[in-house]
């Protein structure tokens, strides 16, 4: 850098000169640093219930003391991981287990004894009852089944 | 690119400015100043107090995600402690943070008395500054019980237990107790003291506080009143008072940072209506100098006489301090003035050496 007059007015006038272009670039580098400091602990606290959810989703397997009980002809609703979930009896030996949330909006869904198929109450969406097609209704996908095995004292609900 | 950058931030800023007039603000902010000379370093405080009351507010509001008060206080601190990912962290921080705030407040409140800033027009200044010193500790006396562990509940048991020894104090008492014993029905209470009624009467009263402030300006003590008005120095508020401000806020965050990370505030056992108090029970430290008075007086004359005769002094002291701007004129000969600053320094020796006492005792 020369210190000719003129050339100093002219870096006195210019709209960012190298030095205030550094020390601004500091300063943003510094604060960024200490928002990550400060953001980094309070986001994981603030999604800790989340973190925790996220495990208990990866469960695979659940296990239904006394469903084999379950009156032909009704359903009952069960918790698979942290969602709810329906379980139905059709007959003596044929079960359907899904998931008890409406693909739509996520509302939980019912089991309709009358008409044997399966109804969300919040926009009218139905899904057959056996394989969980989406019927009628706003719904754009099937509900998801699992596989129901009968077990000692109960049934065993598993991932497909 | 540079100029296209800047004409656009130019468009954004005159459409705002011209719906809020913020250079009118900006304006006014650089006109106002602050004198400096050898006492400066005390504007600080108050600053500081406030930085401290931020993170008091920022940190409150994320306990307040996974505290339970009632019956599940101490289980739900247990989890934030133990459980919850950096729970502990953001506890220790507004515990830190909340014992910081006081100390700023004493040193800003004994800067302010010795520089006599309290003086005509300054007064609601004083008042208003003394009152939320007086909210601060009750801040810190109800945010105390609320992990509901061993110290919290003897601290509040003894805290109550005082005023309740006057004579006609004891319903006062049993109605913010919410019953004759310190339980969930307390907790209860004080956490919606603590969360909703101060902070809701700490906010308007800051506000009001700052207002004066920015009204009056900052005074001058009495030492710089002597220089000429030509020779005194001072800096505009913005943007050099309020560039230094914000260095100072960052040391007291780093400061602030340091402890709460490496010495974590630590949760006790769990409060047992049934077991003893531990041994070497005492208050938090900023309650200890009244403590320690009232223990003095309970030693000296045996029985209620003791208990009602200290509290007496206490509050007649608690007057005094108040009414300082109204005894504290000037006056020809600055006698007065000079004997006002020997109250103060007898209230600090006092503060300080009961407060030491109070620690050498337990
Ligand atoms: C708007 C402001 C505030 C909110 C929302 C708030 C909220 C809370 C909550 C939810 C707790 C219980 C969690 C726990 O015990 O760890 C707590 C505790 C506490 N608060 Fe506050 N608070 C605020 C301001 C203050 C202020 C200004 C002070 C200070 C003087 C203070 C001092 C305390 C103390 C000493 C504890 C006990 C800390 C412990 O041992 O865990 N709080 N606060
Ligand atoms: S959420 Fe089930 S139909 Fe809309």
């Amino acid at each position: 850098m020369s210190n000719s007059p003129d050339q100093k007015s002219n870096e006195e006038n210019a709209p960012l000169t190298r030095r205030t272009f550094i020390l601004a670039g500091a300063g943003v580098a510094a604060g960024a640093c200490y928002a990550a400091a400060m953001g980094y602990p309070v986001y994981r606290y603030l999604a800790d219930p989340s973190e925790r959810a996220q495990s208990a989703v990866a469960v695979k397997e659940v296990f239904l003391k006394d469903a084999d009980k379950l009156p032909v002809g009704t359903a009952m609703m069960f918790k698979f991981g942290v969602k709810p979930a329906l379980l139905i009896r059709h007959a003596e030996n044929e079960w359907t287990a899904l998931t008890a949330v409406c693909t739509h909006l996520a509302c939980t869904v019912q089991y309709d004894q009358n008409k044997k198929h399966i109804f969300c109450a919040c926009h009218g969406g139905v899904y057959d009852a056996k394989t969980g097609a989406n019927v009628s209704g706003p719904p754009p996908k099937p509900l998801a089944k699992f596989q129901v095995a009968p077990a000692q004292g109960g049934l065993t609900i598993s991932l497909t | 690119m540079n100029t296209l950058f800047q004409n656009a931030f130019k468009t954004a800023y005159n459409w705002v400015d011209e719906r809020l007039n913020i250079g009118d603000a900006i304006a006014f902010a650089g006109k106002k100043t602050v004198p400096e000379h050898k006492h400066s370093f005390w504007y600080y405080w108050g600053g500081i107090s406030m930085f401290f009351f931020i993170v008091q507010c920022l940190t409150g509001v994320l306990l307040m995600i996974y505290y339970r008060p009632g019956a599940e206080a101490y289980e739900s601190v247990r989890q934030i402690t133990n459980e919850i990912k950096f729970g502990w962290l953001i506890r220790s921080v507004h515990s830190w943070s909340a014992n910081l705030m006081v100390l700023a407040i004493f040193i800003h409140m004994f800067s302010v008395f010795f520089m006599k800033a309290y003086r005509a027009p300054r007064e609601f200044g004083w008042w208003s500054g003394v009152a939320l010193l007086v909210l601060t500790t009750i801040f810190g006396f109800s945010g105390y019980l609320l992990p509901m562990d061993e110290l919290a509940y003897f601290a509040t048991k003894v805290g109550l237990g005082i005023p309740g020894s006057m004579p006609g104090a004891s319903v006062l008492v049993d109605l913010v107790r919410g019953g004759a014993e310190v339980g969930d029905a307390t907790i209860q209470r004080f956490f919606t003291l603590h969360v909703v009624v101060l902070p809701a009467l700490f906010v308007p009263l800051l506000g009001f506080h700052l207002w004066l402030v920015q009204k009056h300006g900052n005074a001058i003590p009495p030492s710089e009143e002597l220089t000429p008005v030509s020779e005194r120095r001072s800096i505009p508020f913005f943007p050099n008072f309020f560039a230094k401000d914000l260095a100072v806020w960052l040391i007291a965050l780093n400061v602030l940072a340091v402890l709460a990370a490496l010495f974590p505030w630590d949760l006790g056992k769990q409060a047992d209506s049934l077991s003893p108090a531990p041994v070497g029970i005492h208050p938090e430290w900023y309650f200890m100098s009244s403590f320690q008075i009232l223990k003095l007086f309970g030693r000296w004359f045996p029985g209620t006489l003791g208990e009602v005769l200290g509290i007496l002094v206490f509050n007649l002291g608690l007057v005094l301090w108040m009414l300082v701007p109204l005894y504290d004129r000037e006056s020809p000969s600055g006698v007065k003035a000079r004997r006002v600053t020997y109250f103060g320094l007898a209230v600090l020796a006092i503060t300080l050496i009961t407060t030491f006492w109070g620690y050498w005792e337990v």
